[in-house]
């Protein structure tokens, strides 16, 4: 049986792309509705890349693949992302 | 919180092994200086990548142990023998060595020592390092949060820290500090040896205040942090809610087979 991993192993790649952390985001599945920290996603590893599946519903969420030069980035399982910010 | 999370994106530093401890037969802390190093947050983890000759890199993930202290960080790694990286940083590595690794990662499990409320810590195994780094962070910002670690562990001799936990606890208020065996205990343990159970729990003091128990307040839930191996994470989140914490106050940082 594969077990999954918790979404905070997204936080190193996702931290290549993006300068806010992601992980600790609040993100909306666009499959129920369902509002969950990026960080308690189930995330699977042992693909070629990192697929990411909601944690009420377990549609996918966010799948990541990274190769030499070039990364590819599919989050068309999130409908939004809240994310904390520092206060201006 | 925000203030790592606006440092900007990920990037590869190298810095110098300044020493090596042992921590059990199979499981060392690295101490690193980092010139480069911003800090980080107790709870957070690294990325470490090893590069051979022909240029073959891969890279694992490591949580940090000690408290945040300037550009020095120390790691605790578990050699893993059938594993591509751990074996290289408990055996080979030397102090003087260079290490490459990117950081400080994740936002999510981390305590705030700014916080007050009653902390529960729940350790699988080495899944104690990143929660270790909270009990030496709420000692060196002076916090009076009260904390509780429940360490789960095959045998004494496979428990990371153990003098040092036992010190903080003696000498700290507020710090308890209980050992559930999972394999053989030594003389005179406290609670039932096998795996987390309810009644492990319900021995431990971890439930919420009952007529046969001294836990928690409803009034006042700690803040739960578990980490370990996952089918660990799973089985003690799951125990955690039957006794009643709320889903919202459980944070899990599940590592799997694929480590090492």
């Amino acid at each position: 049986m594969i077990t999954p991993l918790d979404g905070n192993v997204l936080a190193g790649p996702l931290g290549e792309l993006f300068a806010v952390d992601i992980t600790s985001a609040m993100g909306q599945c666009a499959s129920c509705g369902a509002r969950n920290p990026m960080a308690m996603a189930r995330v699977y590893t042992d693909a070629p890349g990192m697929v990411a599946r909601c944690r009420s519903c377990d549609a996918v969420i966010l799948r990541l693949v990274r190769a030499a030069g070039r990364a590819w980035l599919d989050m068309s399982g999130i409908s939004s992302l809240q994310l904390r910010m520092s206060s201006e | 919180m925000a203030r790592t999370a606006v440092l900007g994106r990920l990037t590869w530093q190298v810095g110098t092994v300044a020493e090596i401890r042992d921590e059990t037969a199979a499981a060392r802390t690295i101490i690193v200086d980092l010139p480069d190093w911003p800090g980080h947050e107790p709870g957070q983890h690294v990325d470490v990548r090893l590069t051979a000759p022909d240029g073959y890199s891969t890279q694992r993930s490591y949580s940090i142990a000690s408290a945040p202290d300037g550009k020095r960080l120390e790691l605790t790694v578990q050699r893993l023998d059938d594993g591509e990286v751990s074996p290289y940083l408990t055996q080979v590595l030397e102090p003087g060595y260079p290490l490459e690794l990117r950081g400080p990662i994740g936002g999510w499990f981390v305590w705030d020592p700014a916080s007050t409320g009653p902390v529960l810590l729940v350790a699988g195994g080495s899944g104690v390092v990143p929660l270790m780094s909270m009990i030496r962070t709420r000692d060196t910002s002076a916090s009076t949060a009260p904390f509780r670690l429940l360490y789960s562990v095959r045998t004494a001799e496979a428990a990371f820290y153990t003098a040092e936990l036992a010190e903080r606890a003696t000498t700290r208020d507020g710090l308890d500090v209980s050992y559930v065996y999972t394999r053989t205990a030594p003389p005179g343990s406290a609670l039932p040896t096998g795996r987390i159970s309810a009644g492990v729990l319900a021995a431990g003091g971890v439930t919420f205040a009952g007529p046969a128990s001294a836990g928690y307040s409803r009034d006042a839930p700690p803040a739960v942090f578990i980490c370990g191996p996952t089918s660990f994470v799973e089985a003690a989140a799951n125990l955690l809610l039957q006794a009643g914490h709320d889903t919202s106050m459980i944070k899990t940082e599940r590592f799997g087979p694929s480590g090492g």
